[in-house]
């Protein structure tokens, strides 16, 4: 517990730090009411609009844990909308349309996973050609219109609210639980970060590696699937055009404000989601502090690049070396004290 | 200026590839590119015999003029087995930067252009500079690029800024009149220069073969005497330079700057330089296949608007099919090169 907390200190620290700041323009950050019986205020809004993000970052976490990457969840959120969508308009029912979404978001993740482990293609190409291709096959079933539906049991996914908490924000933190628990409790988060740090080698010790290759992009799919559900029920619509336009990119900077090596290996999913929350923080920061909507991408960039300084590995060694400086300067004072 | 530069310079890549008599397998991928290039302008020639036509032709140059000067820089970057993101917003940038500077001072567009050119390459240079010095994944680092750029033509405008300039009205109106009416704009005619510049750059000139190096490996180049970190920052500045050309182009296609343009065109160049038969991990390709990449591209956009019933998401789905039996087509002949050298081992 105490070492799963030390891993994502610096995330919380840059939360806490984001929420002082935003506080600042903004006093009444913090403040949580209750209206209608349902919790309502910034905090809660970016719990529940940072939902699609966060839910992609799971299933990206483990792509790029095993030195993979996917850039097609953003299109897969499209299509599995489309799907449940079109299911929900010709009155299939929630449980069908449902279940249909999912399968679409696993199909899209074996398409990947078979291009990257079976062929061996590299998997930001691989993932490449569902990001152009699948627009288009979401537009297909789309039939090129927005799709709206006035299903409350489904809208209830996006927009609902269970004991006064909004259902998005539950779905993403029981999705990063669930994950988190199935991959540390047993032993398959080892086994895909040994794919990830040498996938010949957890070869050749026995590890199936092309099946949890597969698996892993299975695994994201699925959540670009769940986070297109939400997308959709949220605005009660498919829409293939611009249905989680460049999320994909949010999540894979989720996953880096994580603390998580594009190279694979080590992981950590509630870091990933915290990053998730970061990114949401600072989007829904820069409004709420009165900053025009256009400093929103400059500030984001420049946060960007400042966590990714000091999580270089280059200036990491030297940053090391400084706190161990430290440390020996301060037993020293300590002894003479 | 009536010739094509790009089809003289084609020999100049082939020639050396072949050395030795025996044919390369790696440049199949390319003459793979060009025969369904070939094979696909027939067909569609076959079925709407006006596409065959130089008005056709000229507009598929000038139309994709922008994209194809993005591809260039598109190339030689990922032939170092990088990849630059940055490109779309770039672009985007370029265009308010020009139309904003036209509106609110009295310079002449070429010292604009000159401004431009150079902000774009010290930002492409910066972001080689990052990815050398923090040691992290071109992906990323362009990734900010991409917000940056596109948040800094935000923080110029929000709004389509239109550019009236006798000087632009005379660019856009500069065309050669080819046989048969069709236009080889002043943009067209760029784009097949600055192909021929990188054709140069990247396979006759000392840069070039360091990029190839790089793209072979990082340590061999390294031990080969390849000076990585310059090398690095050179590929960004020059990819960020061949932006800032597109981003003129693209001003003079359209008119006007508007921060929301070219959103999703660093995807369109990647998928043009894969099937342009360049290797995604780095290290062989050719810039000549990056044109027939584009061209292609191209083509199909003006297959479907002949056609007129097909909707225009086909487009995308062609682009994704095609982009898969390259990168296949490339993945097999990689298996047979290696098994032969390993049956003659």
């Amino acid at each position: 517990m105490k070492r799963a907390l030390r891993r994502v200190a610096p995330q919380l620290m840059t939360l806490i730090v984001l929420a002082a700041l935003v506080s600042w323009f903004f006093p009444s950050f913090l403040q949580i009411d209750l209206s209608d019986g349902r919790l309502v205020g910034p905090v809660i809004d970016i719990v529940k609009r940072g939902a699609p993000v966060a839910i992609l970052a799971v299933g990206m976490t483990l792509v790029v844990a095993t030195g993979g990457i996917d850039l097609s969840v953003g299109t897969v959120m499209a299509i599995t909308g489309a799907v449940a969508a079109s299911a929900l308009v010709s009155g299939w029912g929630v449980p069908v349309a449902l279940l249909l979404a999912c399968g679409a978001g696993l199909t899209a993740g074996v398409w990947n996973g078979a291009l990257v482990a079976v062929l061996g293609i590299q998997p930001i190409v691989a993932t490449l050609i569902l990001m152009t291709a699948g627009r288009g096959i979401a537009q297909l079933i789309t039939e090129g219109r927005i799709l709206t539906f006035s299903d409350t049991g489904f809208a209830f996914l996006g927009s609902g609210s269970l004991m006064g908490i909004p259902v998005p924000a539950l779905l993403w933190v029981l999705t990063g639980v669930l994950v988190a628990l199935l991959m540390r409790r047993t032993a398959l988060g080892l086994l895909v970060e040994s794919v990830g740090i040498n996938q010949r080698a957890s070869a050749l010790a026995g590890v199936n590696a092309r099946g949890l290759i597969i698996v892993v992009y299975m695994a994201s799919g699925l959540c670009a699937a769940l986070a297109g559900i939400i997308a959709t029920a949220d605005i009660r619509g498919a829409d293939a055009n611009n249905a989680g336009l460049w999320l994909e990119l949010d999540a894979i900077l989720a996953v880096v404000i994580g603390g998580n090596s594009l190279l694979g290996g080590r992981f950590s999913i509630a870091a990933s989601v915290l990053g998730a929350m970061i990114i949401q923080t600072i989007d829904t920061g820069i409004l709420l502090a009165g900053f025009p909507s256009e400093y929103n991408l400059v500030i984001k960039a420049v946060l960007v690049l400042a966590i990714l300084m000091i999580q270089s590995p280059h200036l990491a060694s030297e940053w090391a070396l400084i706190r161990m400086q430290i440390a020996r300067r301060r037993a020293a004072r300590g002894q003479e004290g | 200026m009536g010739r094509l530069p790009g089809i003289r310079g084609y020999p100049v890549a082939i020639h050396r590839t072949t050395k030795g008599g025996t044919m390369n397998p790696r440049t199949f991928p390319l003459l793979a590119t060009i025969a369904i290039f070939l094979m696909a302008y027939a067909i569609c020639s076959a079925q709407y015999p006006t596409i065959f036509s130089t008005r056709v032709a000229g507009n598929l140059l000038t139309d994709n003029a922008y994209l194809g000067i993005t591809a260039v820089g598109m190339t030689l970057v990922i032939l170092s087995g990088g990849i630059d993101l940055s490109v779309g917003s770039v672009i985007a940038f370029s265009g308010v930067f020009i139309a904003v500077m036209l509106r609110d001072t009295g310079l002449h567009p070429l010292i604009i252009f000159a401004l431009l050119l150079l902000v774009t390459t010290a930002f492409g240079a910066a972001m080689g500079g990052l990815i050398d010095i923090l040691a992290m994944p071109p992906f990323i680092v362009t990734l900010a690029g991409m917000f940056l750029a596109r948040g800094v033509a935000y923080m110029l405008t929000i709004d389509s800024v239109p550019i009236s300039h006798d000087f632009y009205t005379y660019l856009q109106k500069a065309y050669y009149l080819m046989p048969g009416k069709g236009r080889l704009t002043f943009i067209g005619v760029l784009m097949l220069l600055t192909v021929l510049v990188g054709m140069i750059v990247a396979h006759r000139t000392r840069f070039g073969a360091s990029v190839f190096a790089l793209g072979g490996g990082v340590a061999t180049a390294r031990l080969m005497g390849v000076r990585v970190r310059r090398t690095t920052v050179q590929i960004y500045a020059f990819s960020g330079f061949m932006s800032g050309l597109a981003g003129i182009v693209f001003s003079i296609y359209t008119g006007s700057g508007y921060p929301l343009a070219a959103v999703g065109t660093e995807l369109t160049a990647i998928a043009a330089v894969v099937i342009g038969g360049t290797l995604l991990a780095g290290g062989a390709g050719y810039m000549f296949g990056t044109l027939i990449g584009v061209l292609t591209m191209g083509l199909i956009q003006t297959y479907i608007v002949f056609d007129g019933s097909l909707s225009s998401w086909w487009t995308k789905i062609v682009i994704g099919v095609l982009l898969l039996s390259f990168i296949l087509l490339q993945k097999g002949l990689v298996h047979l090169s290696t098994r032969r050298q390993g049956v003659r081992t």
